[in-house]
Order: structure tokens, then C-alpha cells, then sequence
């Protein structure tokens, strides 16, 4: 049943990253609105699959790799949802969908059996610590696609010839806006989820900080999302600038979130 | 029949458009008239200072009788009448009207207020009782048509003016104009425009810096602004976020290195600078700076001819919409014909059984209510049953319709007894 769920989600999140493909490729007369709809559908049984399997196992299904990078998704389309019903930016989900496509495709290709959760993750800090390097994990997924389409945009503004999906995306202004309150969302949920991970390493193994990989490239990537704050606030670095910071920092949640899960030795890494 | 008899700015030159005009009482003396008409039963006209058309329905061909009474109505020579006018019958007057509406045979094509012109016009009408089915359907039709061309086409959406250019660019670089300053450098005819175009979309502070004090006082006042030496714009250039510059200099008023220097002090936030002097003003090497748009002349000019490309595009998927809604109508008003031989047909029927049913109760006094009843029901069935067959097959959308009905009219001797 869990699995049916997950397959429905599955391949409604891959019909809506095709027609959004072919949406983009429609240039002046791209929209993202059935894109949209069928990611709200979508969404309804991913939403039933992940309430399954919490009951199922008793726990937030965040424990290994696979429910992790569908409750990723899972946590970027709630935001996601929230963004489109506030600022209706134009063409978002058009951009984020191949996004939600690639995590869940990628949770559908690793191993899914459901195990007892190791006594060592039995505690509340489970929840909290994982929901919050969810939702600022969102926040950035979000902030990178729209460092996307803000150099999109810009690229089109520079180069003279606005066309395409020129008329179909928002202004630099708005994207430079929304991009920034992302970043200030992600970056005190990631710092939150750090320090809950601390304390909770305190009391697990009796000390706050291990340098295992997976803490060390948290710390990495709270330092690209700290100085590109920092820039913005004190050097001005807007647009262009931030757009490309966002997305290196994204770079980085994922190489945190998928390489140091797959490459490096780490007790962090999802396995169940 | 269905008519449309008039003129446009692209048949007629002003001279004639404006001596044609149905304005102030025109309008109802005219239509007044036209009702009046034995042989029209419905009229409505549009007036506008690009076009004055007639739409009749009519027994008969009138073209003629409507060509003398525009040319006496207006006191205007025949001659001069006849070659600037187009007269349109029936599918092609609809097409016409709906491409009317949805702004397609207008001067600048896409242009938002024809529509409403066309509402305004028909409502007068409306309002004067001299429309009926007919005209009413016709209208809905074009105004639907004109609804489905603006959402399913981007025909109204691309600018084809520079200044129309000039004000996108900006709603792409800033999202809300009312919140942005604006400087005019110098001055001049296009400058001007453009400026006003910024100002109608909404922005608010604004400052004229011009070589002459006294006439960037004049244009300030004009744009509830103010006036700044010319020596002093640039230090106004780093709380401006959109200039217009024309000064009409020989060489560059503003350098990359100037231009760095008020990145700079203005923390980087983005500047659109439009530079529509020729020769320029501004050092096209600005450009390559973060965050600062410039765009000259040739640069805006290049943004007019795509968006001109792609309303071409966009006026063929247009026509397509129009044919389909045409069709639409077509099949409507052909449908209208068996209309009126299904009344009479049912009227027929209906006053047959009556006149039987009279007889037939005088005939038998004695019955009582609930088996009067019965007849009556007994009746109405009957009548029912036998004329439901060629009321249905008058329904069906038939190739032979017109044969059908009438023989149909002449099988129940029907004739004579349209509306």
C-alpha cells in the first residue's frame, strides 16, 4: 500500500517535471498552472505514503536515505506551496518540479525496507532536530531555484534580446527579494538543527561536537549561507552575486545531504 | 440577413472618418432612423475616431438604401462615400465584428479599448430597443470571441512602442514602479513620451535635470516633480533607480568610471538607465557593470521588432480563434431558420386539439371532471407523439435543413405564419 502511494506520487511528480520541460521549451507562452495542479495531486499521496509509513514504523520516516530524500521533497513542495499561494511567482514550479522529480527518483532507486529504529535515534530529538534541517534544507532547494531563474532573467535583461520566457518570469527584484527571506528562513533552521544536533549528541555519546563528516560539511555549508548574509548585509552583494551564492550553497546541502551519505565514513549517514 | 456597411482608418482618411461620426445626438437620431426603417428589424452602430460602422439585420439587401442614407444623414457626396466604404453580409460581417472586438483590425492591433467601445455601442443600442436576437446573439458571440482571444493569445501583451518598451523593461527590472525615483536627463519629444509612460505606470518621485534651468522648471511642473541644475544630476544619479537620458551632447555625460563609483554609494541596487540620445550619452561599456540595465536607442528599437514578430505570430492564432467562434456562430444562426417552423408547427398542433376538445365536451356534456381529464391528457399525448418527430428532426443540425423545412411548412401548410 506505502509502496502503491509512493509509485502514484512518483510518477505524477515525473508527469508534472515533463510537462514543465515542455512548458519552459514553450518560451512567451509558458505557464506553470497544470504543472501546479498536477503537483498538488501528487503531493495528496506522497503526503498519504509518508503518514503511512510513520505509522507503520512508529517514527518520522527520515531514518535512511530513501525516506529521507522523499520526505526532502516532500518538505520543499510544502514550501513551495506556501511561496506560490503568497507571491505567485511566475513559472516556480516549472522550475522546481524536475527538482522534486530528481530527489524522489532518487529515493524510489534506494533500498526501502522498513527496519526498528535503532535505539540509538529513539528520542525526541529525532523529530526536531530532522524537521528542522528539513525545513531550512527547503528553504535553501527553494532559494537555489530561484537563484536560477534570477540569472535567467538577468541573462535576458543583459543581453538586450528579451524573449522567451522574458514576459513569463518575475521581476529581478522580486526574485532578489524572495531569494534573501528564503536564505533568512534556511539559515536559523539549519543553525537550530546544528545545535539540536549538538545537544543531542551530548546526551547520546556525552559530547557536542565529533567532527563526523556529516556534522563537518553542515558546518561547511552554515558558513556559505552565514557569509553570503553577511555580504549581502554589509558589502551590498545583491543579484547576480547572491543568486550565485545560492546556489553553491546548494551544492553543498546536497553533497551533505547524498555524498557524505554514500562516500564517507559517517554514523549520521541514514542508515536505518 | 446581417449587415455591416462603414468605414475605417484604414479605408477612409480623417477628413471622411470625422465628418462620418454618429457623435453626441447623432448617434440617437441616427439609430432612431434606421429602426425605423420597415425592412430593418435590428440596428446598432459604433463611432469611434478610428471607425463608424453599421450593424443591421434585415428582410432583404439594403446596401444601397444605407449607402444614400449615410451620404444625406452626414451630407456627404456619394462618390466620395463609396470608395471608402466596405459592406459585409452575413458570416463575413460576424468575422468582422468579432476581429473588431478582440482589437485585431484596430490601428495599433492589441489595443485594449476597442472592446469596450464596442460594449458602450451596443449597450446605447440596447438600451433604445432597436437590437433583438439577432444583434444580441452576434455581440455576445464577439465579445466572447474577444475574451478568448486576450487570455489564449498574448496579442495585447508585447510592447510595439519604444516608451511601451522602456516601461516592461522596467516592471522586469523593479516589481513595483511606485516605489522607484526617476530622473530625466535633458530633454526632447521621445524622452518626453517615455517619461510620461513611466509616470502613467506609476512612478512617483521624479526629477528633470536639464541644460536649460527655466524648461526643466516647465517639464518638473508638469510632472509634479522637481528641477535640478544640470551640473548637479550626478549626485542625484545615486538615488535614482530609472533615468531617461537625451541630452543632445556630443559625448559621454556619464562615464563606467562615474557609474562604479554611484554602484558604489547606492549599494549596488539596480539602476535601468535608457539612453535614447543619438549620438549617446551614456558609455554603452555601463552595461557590464552588476546591476545596471542600459539600454539605448537601438537596444529598445531591437525589443519593439521581436515584440512585433511575435505579435504577428500571435495575430494568426488569433485568427484561428476568430474562424472557430464564426463557425460557432454560423452554426447558430442557421439552426435560427427551423426556429420559428417548430412554433408554428407546435401552435398548429396545439390549437387543433383545442378546437376538437371543445367540440368533442359539447358533444358530451355529462362527463365528469376526472374523466375530462383523461381526454384531455389522452389528447395531449397524441398531439405530442405526432409532432415530435419533425420538431426533433428540425433540431438535428442537418445538411438538407432547408428542404426539411420547407417541406415540413408545406405538408402542415405552415406558410404565412412566421413570427
Amino acid at each position: 500500500m506505502g509502496t502503491l502511494l509512493f509509485e502514484i506520487a512518483l510518477t505524477l511528480y515525473f508527469a508534472a517535471a515533463i510537462v514543465s520541460i515542455v512548458e519552459l521549451w514553450m518560451g512567451s507562452r509558458a505557464t506553470s498552472r497544470p504543472v501546479i495542479y498536477i503537483a498538488i495531486v501528487g503531493f495528496f499521496f506522497h503526503t498519504l505514503s509518508i503518514v503511512l509509513r510513520y505509522f507503520q514504523g512508529g517514527y518520522l520516516p527520515v531514518t535512511n536515505l530513501h525516506e529521507a530524500s522523499s520526505f526532502y521533497a516532500w518538505a520543499i513542495l510544502v514550501l513551495f506551496f506556501f511561496l506560490e499561494s503568497r507571491y505567485k511567482l511566475g513559472l516556480l514550479g516549472c522550475f522546481i518540479m524536475p527538482l522534486i522529480f530528481v530527489l524522489m527518483l532518487s529515493s524510489s532507486m534506494l533500498p526501502r525496507e522498513l527496519k526498528p529504529l535503532d535505539p540509538l535515534l529513539r528520542s525526541y530529538w529525532l523529530p526536531v532536530h530532522t524537521l528542522l534541517a528539513f525545513l531550512g534544507n527547503a528553504a535553501f532547494a527553494l532559494s537555489f531555484v530561484i537563484g536560477i531563474m534570477y540569472l535567467v532573467q538577468e541573462y535576458y535583461l543583459k543581453s538586450k534580446h528579451p524573449s522567451g520566457l522574458f514576459s513569463r518570469l518575475p521581476s529581478l527584484q522580486s526574485l532578489d527579494e524572495i531569494n534573501y527571506r528564503l536564505i533568512t528562513l534556511g539559515f536559523p533552521l539549519l543553525s537550530l538543527a546544528i545545535i539540536t544536533g549538538a545537544v543531542w549528541s551530548e546526551t547520546a555519546f556525552g559530547t557536542y561536537w565529533r567532527w563526523d563528516p556529516k556534522e563537518t560539511w553542515s558546518l561547511i555549508t552554515w558558513f556559505i549561507y552565514a557569509l553570503l548574509l553577511h555580504a549581502r548585509l554589509v558589502a551590498g552583494w545583491r543579484g547576480r552575486r547572491a543568486a550565485f551564492l545560492s546556489i553553491l550553497g546548494f551544492i553543498f546541502v546536497m553533497f551533505t545531504f547524498f555524498g557524505v551519505s554514500l562516500l564517507l565514513k559517517t554514523y549520521h549517514g541514514f542508515k536505518g | 440577413m446581417i449587415t455591416v456597411i462603414g468605414l475605417n482608418h484604414k479605408t477612409a482618411e480623417v477628413e471622411i472618418r470625422e465628418r462620418l461620426a454618429f457623435n453626441g445626438p447623432k448617434l440617437e437620431e441616427g439609430l432612431k432612423e434606421l429602426a425605423a426603417h420597415p425592412l430593418i428589424k435590428e440596428v446598432f452602430i459604433i463611432s469611434t475616431c478610428n471607425r463608424v460602422e453599421l450593424y443591421l439585420h434585415s428582410k432583404e439587401d439594403i446596401s444601397e438604401e444605407l449607402i444614400k442614407f449615410l451620404s444625406s444623414f452626414h451630407s456627404v457626396e456619394l462618390q466620395d462615400l463609396r470608395k471608402s466604404l466596405y459592406i459585409l453580409k452575413d458570416m463575413d460581417a460576424a468575422r468582422h465584428l468579432f476581429r473588431v472586438a478582440s482589437s485585431l483590425d484596430s490601428m495599433i492591433v492589441g489595443e485594449p479599448q476597442i472592446l469596450g467601445q464596442v460594449k458602450d455601442a451596443f449597450d446605447f443600442a440596447l438600451q433604445r430597443k432597436t437590437t433583438g436576437l439577432i444583434l444580441n446573439t452576434l455581440v455576445k458571440k464577439a465579445i466572447s470571441a474577444a475574451k478568448r482571444v486576450r487570455t489564449e493569445t498574448r496579442i495585447a501583451e508585447n510592447a510595439v512602442s519604444i516608451s511601451y518598451a522602456a516601461v516592461e523593461l522596467a516592471k522586469k527590472i523593479f516589481e513595483d514602479l511606485s516605489t522607484k525615483s526617476f530622473m530625466l536627463l535633458g530633454a526632447g519629444e521621445m524622452a518626453e513620451l517615455a517619461a510620461r509612460h513611466l509616470i502613467t505606470n506609476g512612478v512617483r518621485a521624479v526629477t528633470v535635470a536639464n541644460r536649460t534651468y527655466e524648461r526643466g522648471c516647465e517639464l518638473a511642473k508638469e510632472f509634479n516633480g522637481r528641477a535640478i541644475r544640470f551640473e548637479d544630476f550626478p549626485g542625484e544619479l545615486i538615488h535614482t533607480d530609472i533615468v531617461i537620458c537625451s541630452t543632445g551632447a556630443s559625448r559621454y555625460v556619464v562615464t563606467k568610471e562615474q557609474m562604479h563609483h554611484v554602484m558604489k554609494e547606492r549599494r549596488h541596487r539596480p539602476v535601468f538607465l535608457i539612453d535614447i540620445s543619438v549620438p549617446r550619452n551614456i558609455d554603452p561599456a555601463i552595461n557590464e557593470i552588476e546591476n545596471v540595465y542600459l539600454y539605448d536607442i537601438d537596444d529598445l528599437q531591437g525589443v519593439v521588432d521581436s515584440n512585433m514578430l511575435e505579435r504577428k505570430k500571435e495575430a494568426e492564432r488569433a485568427e484561428n480563434i476568430i474562424n472557430e467562434e464564426v463557425e460557432k456562430f454560423e452554426k447558430w444562426f442557421n439552426s435560427l431558420d427551423s426556429v420559428p417552423t417548430i412554433v408554428a408547427l407546435r401552435k398548429k398542433a396545439e390549437e387543433i386539439k383545442e378546437t376538437e376538445l371543445k367540440d368533442f365536451f359539447n358533444k358530451f356534456p355529462s362527463m365528469d371532471e376526472r374523466e375530462r381529464k383523461a381526454v384531455i391528457q389522452l389528447a395531449s399525448t397524441i398531439v405530442n407523439k405526432l409532432i415530435h418527430p419533425p420538431t426533433a428532426a428540425l433540431k438535428n443540425d442537418s445538411e438538407d435543413k432547408d428542404i426539411l423545412i420547407a417541406t415540413i411548412k408545406k405538408l402542415y401548410s405552415l406558410n404565412g405564419e412566421e413570427e
